[in-house]
């Protein structure tokens, strides 16, 4: 018990609104060992590559929300933009443009769409629920309108070389996954934007009257989710070989469920990248897990929405602790 | 070497119109919410080094008037002057450039960032790294840990403000208003969440401060705290000035006297009233 006890309380996670929750920690090793034990098959590295490939195109994604929520924000329209910047991309070579030009228009759009989520919310005061939830549909909606609800066959080699190649036996995908992670990992801490998305989300007005305008930076702190959800969506087309308009339906809520399990607060102001990947790696290992059961996929959409539930649930208890302490 | 000019005029230490200008003067200010005036032409004068307490009954405008000084909000009408020269400010940072740094009523720190983030949220101290000017974490944690010294305070300022007690935050509060050499200080009711032992310690704080030519506008409730740190006290009745006194040419008694009649307006205070 003794150990355990420091264990919890050790520095090493850190201190603050950036503390890592050693509860998750400890999660993700106890999860991982009961696996191995129920399943000969999880510990191969087949099965582990294949729960960090479907981890990646979630864990990019997940990058800008996490952002979003420390700030104090939501982000509902992730999933329709990965959609929208995949289909972009895969119109643009259609039409004969090179893939980085169709690369770069995808980010754009997505930061398009971030920038109208954060003009909604910032500038409009429109509640971040209900703005990212009309993007959603909007853009989903004009995803099928715009394709006629067809899809569109990736063809050329570059991008799908992206979804499938690899580099010293690691794929391409989950490199990238780790650059997005350190590029960000690196920034926050000495960035101002780091330090104000963490202002904003503990309190905004406060923020505001230290002269932080904050309406410009939950601005970017969107347009970076944005961007995000679009790298996301053409990793998701690279890794399918197609962009299709009904892509990424539903991944909002992986995302929102691995950003919170990895502590992030929905009151905004605490959370880290780093607990969202520990997150990341905790759901997806679940979700194998109940794979590897041959649990029925219906039942495994009960189980993650009970995760979230619970995520959520976890972060009211331990904040009612820490106000009535 | 004193000029004829400014022996002459004795008479209103506040209203010196001798060769110095005050610190901040505010001429006619207006403020209106909608219809509501809750400013009405009001003229106040702070000169350097002055504390100028403020008093009035719920509602009277006070915090207006401190918030019109401290840019968060532009009055309907009226000037605003600045050591003599027109300023308007646009926002609580154009009144920091200006040097007029204000401690809220609610203190307006975010609880889950640490000490030193608070004190240098917003003019976050930066060096080079490579090619980027990144944040000094280092510098500022240094820097803090010096400004919670010099108040003879002794807590960590990695430590997040939301674990510190009400006295506590209110130094980080006022640690952060002195961070950049201000020239006025502004305080909303800074008394009101603290206990007896560290209202005088705020007190002792913010006499040390006028020593150091730092000019206070204070608003408070007590009248123990006005009696105790204000040159000058101003009574705010109804969104305009009801009247002024030095607390140190008359008895407390009758300082206490005065200031009730002019806040609750049983007897005009002052002949300059419409
Ligand atoms: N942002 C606002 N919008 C509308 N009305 C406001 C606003 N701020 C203040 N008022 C109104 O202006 C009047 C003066 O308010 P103010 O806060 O300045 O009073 P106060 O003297 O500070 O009172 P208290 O002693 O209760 O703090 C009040 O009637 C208040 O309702
Ligand atoms: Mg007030």
């Amino acid at each position: 018990m003794n150990v355990l006890n420091s264990f919890m309380n050790s520095r090493i996670w850190g201190r603050g609104a950036t503390a890592l929750n050693p509860g998750l920690v400890l999660a993700v090793v106890v999860v991982f060992i009961a696996l191995s034990f129920i399943s000969p098959y999880f510990l191969t590295a087949t099965n582990l590559l294949n729960v960090a490939k479907a981890l990646v195109i979630v864990g990019i994604a997940a990058v800008g929300e996490t952002l979003v929520i420390i700030a104090g924000g939501f982000d509902l329209s992730i999933g329709s933009t990965m959609a929208a910047a995949g289909m972009l991309a895969a119109y643009m070579l259609d039409s004969g443009f090179g893939v980085a030009a169709a690369f770069c228009a995808a980010i754009g759009l997505g930061m398009s769409i971030g920038a109208t989520n954060g003009v909604l919310i910032s500038y409009f005061r429109i509640n971040p629920l209900i703005a990212t939830l009309a993007m959603l549909a909007i853009i989903r909606g004009l995803a099928f309108v715009i394709s006629n609800g067809r899809e569109i066959v990736i063809t050329n080699q570059t991008w799908l070389n992206l979804g499938t190649g690899k580099l010293a036996g690691i794929p391409y995908i989950v490199l990238i996954l780790v650059l997005v992670y350190l590029a960000f990992l690196l920034l926050l801490p000495r960035s101002t934007f780091g330090r104000y998305i963490y202002a904003i989300g503990s309190n905004a007005r406060a923020a505001r009257l230290a002269g932080i305008s904050t309406q410009r930076w939950r601005l970017l702190i969107y347009i970076t989710c944005g961007a995000t959800a679009a790298l996301a969506g053409l990793m998701l087309a690279a890794r399918t070989g197609n962009a299709r308009p009904a892509a990424a339906m539903g991944f909002e809520l992986d995302v929102i469920t691995a950003v919170i399990l990895g502590g992030a607060s929905l009151k905004g102001g605490r959370g880290t990248l780093l607990g969202t990947a520990i997150g990341l790696i905790l759901l997806f290992m679940i979700n194998n897990g109940l794979t590897l059961a041959q649990v029925p996929s219906f039942w495994q959409q009960v189980v993650k929405g009970g995760i979230l539930l619970a995520a959520v649930l976890y972060d009211e208890l331990r904040r009612g602790r820490v106000d009535d302490g | 070497m004193p000029t004829p000019q400014s022996e002459m005029s004795g008479h209103n230490p506040g209203a010196d119109s001798g060769a110095r200008p005050p610190l901040i003067e505010l001429r006619g200010i207006t403020k209106k919410f909608g219809g509501y005036t809750a400013l009405d032409g009001v003229d106040l004068k702070i000169g350097e080094a002055e504390a100028v307490g403020i008093i009035g009954d719920n509602g009277a405008g006070k915090s207006t008037l401190v918030k019109v000084l401290s840019g968060v909000h532009r009055p309907s009408s009226g000037t605003m002057l600045f050591r003599g020269q027109k300023l308007t400010l646009g926002s609580p940072l154009d009144a920091r450039r200006n040097g007029v740094e204000m401690i809220y009523q609610d203190l307006a720190l975010c609880e889950d960032l640490d000490v030193a983030q608070n004190i240098f949220l917003g003019r976050e101290l930066k060096k080079n790294f490579g090619p980027f000017r990144v944040l000094d974490r280092q510098a500022m944690t240094e820097a803090a840990a010096n400004d919670i010294a010099d108040m003879g305070l002794d807590f960590d300022v990695e430590r997040e403000v939301g674990q510190l007690s009400g006295g506590e935050r209110q130094m980080v509060a006022v640690a952060r208003a002195l961070q950049f050499d201000p020239a006025a200080l502004l305080m909303d009711e800074p008394t009101a969440a603290l206990s007896a032992e560290k209202i005088r310690k705020l007190w002792e704080m913010i006499g040390r401060l006028k020593q150091r030519g730092v000019s206070i506008l204070l608003v408070s409730h007590r009248f123990t705290d006005i009696l105790n740190i204000c040159d000058r006290i101003v009574v705010v009745r109804a969104g305009r000035i009801a009247g002024e006194m030095m607390p140190h040419e008359l008895p407390p008694a009758q300082t206490m006297a005065m200031m009730t009649e002019m806040m609750t307006g049983d007897t005009v205070g002052n002949g300059a009233e419409a």
